[in-house]
């Protein structure tokens, strides 16, 4: 039969081939046998990231076809996109929460090569990139964030710039550099475009195609199991034995399973973006606007609960050695650990290693999200004053109950369930505090409350104690000091047994 | 595929290579090493100038910018006003504004605080009637002269160098404050002063961690 004779696309196929001769290493990558165990739901999360990869890719661009990189601008067009571009919110929506997903299963990704032990020999190489995707990830997450140039935004380039200050020596330099000039404007979102959308994507594209190409190379991990000890002088062996002599072809006997999750994740992803719409922009990006609480994005509200709680003097030794020493120790894991047990069944503190830092980020998390470190601004003018707590007071104490409101008390302190809660509420600090201890309380402060010793006149404060005295409720007393009651007797009753100076007193006789 | 070209066997690379090694060809190949590396020291010096550029143009960052004048700011109170940043572009908008506060202690004296929380640059609020900053982020608070009062903050907030010509305030701004960049040309706080500017009138300045204030009391 004569070439001729072949239906046309056959034709065309073969002209192409025979110029780009790319079928074989095709063939070669897509037949390569792995070891039947590695047909898992477990594995599916690395082809999964690499599909988010693709589909930030290709969102991204989409959003580049009308996003304005100027500071000017930048919060116009996104409000643009939202309401007059058709689609134009689900495109953001889907390039967000894309992103929120790809940061999710990246982790995921890591935590599952980390317990199934594939960073050992010989995949230290790949476990490394994964360590610096990771990070890149990450940074597109900051990034994206920062090309929203909203309020949170702005001002969550204002702790970047705080973070960075803090450098020994060049901190002041790093900043300029990071910000492209002396202050957040104009020329930092050109920077952090150029990171968002050319180097860091460019750099993790690369580094992802190395280390595709390395499991490709190294081939897939084996399922762990226990007692199989990774040896490298035996290990390529084993590993050939398994996937050669009892292994599948990784198309179709694996790959089924990662277009499974591949689709159901990227599904996901739709749903989310549909349902619950892109992320802001929130407010105008101007400084001015002071009226504003900032809060980071959702992967990012660890780092500001750990910001909350360090003691001061540990602030700043903590932020600038801490990240060193955790990407230190990633990178070096592959080469403490290269060699041994595989199965997490033997790996007792790897296992707790994971549970350890996976509870500790959903806590820290969560307390970002809910903890009150905020005084709540607007409390003092706003919040409603509960009628039971003016019922039956003297004019005294509820001039201090004015003084309580009108002093921004309430800002910190909660009264009637409404308040700031950085301080404790003060329904009942009457139970707590006696009328000295609560002068020594407002006008000293201390226990990180300011002291209001020089916002308060003499009046002012007595109003406001006597106010406090009586915030007790009706079946316990308010907390009194018991030597008062002895001076106003002028001294010790005859029969007391109070103790003066370690020395019993003997009752007169 | 049959009009591919056969690769060369291992041993005639390995022969090729061998010849090779030695010889004027590979000579001018190095030669034409060198004159890349050349050529991209060439290439690279402008484009680290540029991306250093923020860095090597600080000098002139700062400038004398009027906050207003001084009979806006009556004895004994703390204003918010804004400035205009002196290097701005026109594509900067609304973030090349910039606001700070103006405090007036005594007539003829003037402090201007910078905006930011010396804990991690949130805008702090002023609040006249308990005379405290308060910090939106994580809470941190400032008595009126700027000194550390409550919350995470290591230190008083940062001011700018203030100077009164003709009737105007003028500060010595341009850059945003942090531990390492001057919110002026004054010292850097955190090198050579302590924390926290001096206290006005103050019964205690801050409660120290250690001292008995905070086992005396049962807030916080």
């Amino acid at each position: 039969m004569s070439q001729s004779r072949w239906p046309r696309s056959k034709r065309v196929y073969d002209w192409l081939e025979r110029r780009i001769q790319i079928e074989g290493p095709i063939k070669e990558a897509v037949l390569h046998p792995v070891p039947k165990s590695t047909a898992s739901w477990w594995y599916v999360f690395g082809s999964a990231s690499l599909t988010l990869l693709v589909f930030q890719v290709v969102t991204g661009i989409m959003l580049g076809l009308m996003y304005s990189p100027s500071a000017a601008h930048a919060w116009d067009s996104l409000q643009f996109l939202n309401h007059n571009v058709p689609a134009g919110w689900l495109l953001r929506a889907m390039h967000g929460w894309g992103s929120n997903f790809m940061v999710a299963v990246v982790l995921i990704h890591m935590a599952q090569v980390f317990l199934f032990g594939a960073y050992k020999f010989p995949r230290e190489l790949t476990w490394i990139l994964g360590v610096f995707m990771l990070l890149m990830t990450l940074g597109m997450a900051f990034t994206g964030q920062v090309l929203r140039w909203d309020q949170d935004s702005y001002w969550g380039l204002a702790i970047g710039v705080e973070i960075m200050g803090r450098v020994p020596l060049i901190g002041g330099q790093l900043v300029h550099v990071m910000l492209g000039g002396p202050i957040i404007n104009g020329n930092t979102l050109s920077r952090f475009f150029a990171l968002h959308v050319f180097i860091i994507p460019g750099l993790l594209l690369a580094f992802t195609g190395l280390h595709v190409w390395m499991v490709l190379k190294l081939g897939i991990n084996e399922w762990p199991m226990p007692g199989r000890i990774v040896r490298r002088e035996t290990y390529i062996h084993e590993y050939n034995e398994l996937s050669h002599k009892h292994g599948i072809p990784f198309v179709p006997g694996a790959v089924w399973k990662d277009l499974f999750f591949s689709a159901a994740i990227v599904l996901a992803v739709m749903v989310c973006a549909a349902w619950f719409g892109p992320f802001g922009p929130k407010g105008v990006p101007d400084p001015t606007i002071i009226a504003t609480v900032p809060k980071p994005d959702f992967w990012f509200l660890w780092i500001y609960s750990i910001l909350s709680f360090l003691p001061p003097d540990m602030e700043t030794p903590f932020i600038l050695i801490a990240p060193v020493v955790a990407i230190l120790g990633l990178v070096a894991l592959p080469f403490i650990a290269g060699v041994g047990e595989k199965s997490w069944h033997r790996r007792p503190v790897a296992v707790f290693s994971v549970m350890f830092l996976a509870i500790c980020w959903g806590e820290l998390t969560h307390l970002g999200t809910y903890t009150p470190w905020s005084p709540q601004m607007t409390a003092w003018s706003g919040a409603v004053v509960p009628v039971g707590l003016l019922k039956n007071r003297t004019p005294l104490e509820r001039q201090g109950a004015v003084v309580f409101q009108a002093k921004q008390c309430r800002n910190c302190h909660a009264v009637g369930g409404l308040g700031g809660e950085r301080g404790p509420a003060l329904d009942d600090v009457a139970t707590r505090l006696t009328e000295d201890q609560l002068y020594r309380q407002v006008l000293l402060g201390g226990g990180n409350m300011p002291a209001y010793g020089s916002a308060l006149s003499p009046a002012e404060t007595t109003a406001l104690v006597r106010y406090l005295e009586t915030l007790h409720p009706n079946y316990q007393p308010a907390a009194a000091d018991a030597s008062r009651a002895v001076a106003a007797h002028g001294g010790a009753p005859p029969n007391t047994t109070v103790q003066r100076g370690g020395t019993q007193i003997a009752p007169p006789k | 595929m049959d009009e591919k070209l056969p690769p060369p066997s291992p041993q005639e690379q390995e022969q090729r290579l061998h010849e090779e090694r030695v010889s004027r060809r590979t000579f001018l190949m190095n030669v034409g090493i060198a004159l890349n590396a050349l050529v991209g020291a060439v290439v690279a010096a402008p484009i680290v100038a540029y991306v250093l550029g923020p860095v090597l143009r600080r000098r002139e960052y700062l400038a004398w910018v009027s906050v207003g004048n001084v009979s806006d700011f009556p004895p004994g109170e703390t204003k918010l006003v804004n400035f205009r940043n002196p290097f701005s572009n026109s594509w900067d908008g609304q973030t090349a504004s910039v606001p700070a506060y103006v405090r007036c202690a005594e007539a003829g004296k003037f402090t201007v605080f910078a905006i930011n929380c010396a804990h991690l640059g949130c805008p702090v609020r002023w609040f006249s009637e308990s005379q405290l900053f308060m910090c939106p982020c994580h809470g941190g608070v400032y008595y009126a002269d700027g000194s550390r009062a409550s919350g995470p903050p290591e230190r008083g907030l940062f001011t700018y160098d203030v100077k009164v010509e003709n009737g105007s305030i003028l500060i010595d701004a341009g850059q945003i404050p942090t531990f390492r960049n001057r919110a002026s040309a004054g010292p850097c706080p955190s090198a050579t002063a302590p924390a926290s500017p001096a206290l006005v009138a103050r019964i205690d300045p801050c409660p120290s961690p250690d001292g008995p204030d905070r086992s005396a009391s049962t807030i916080g």
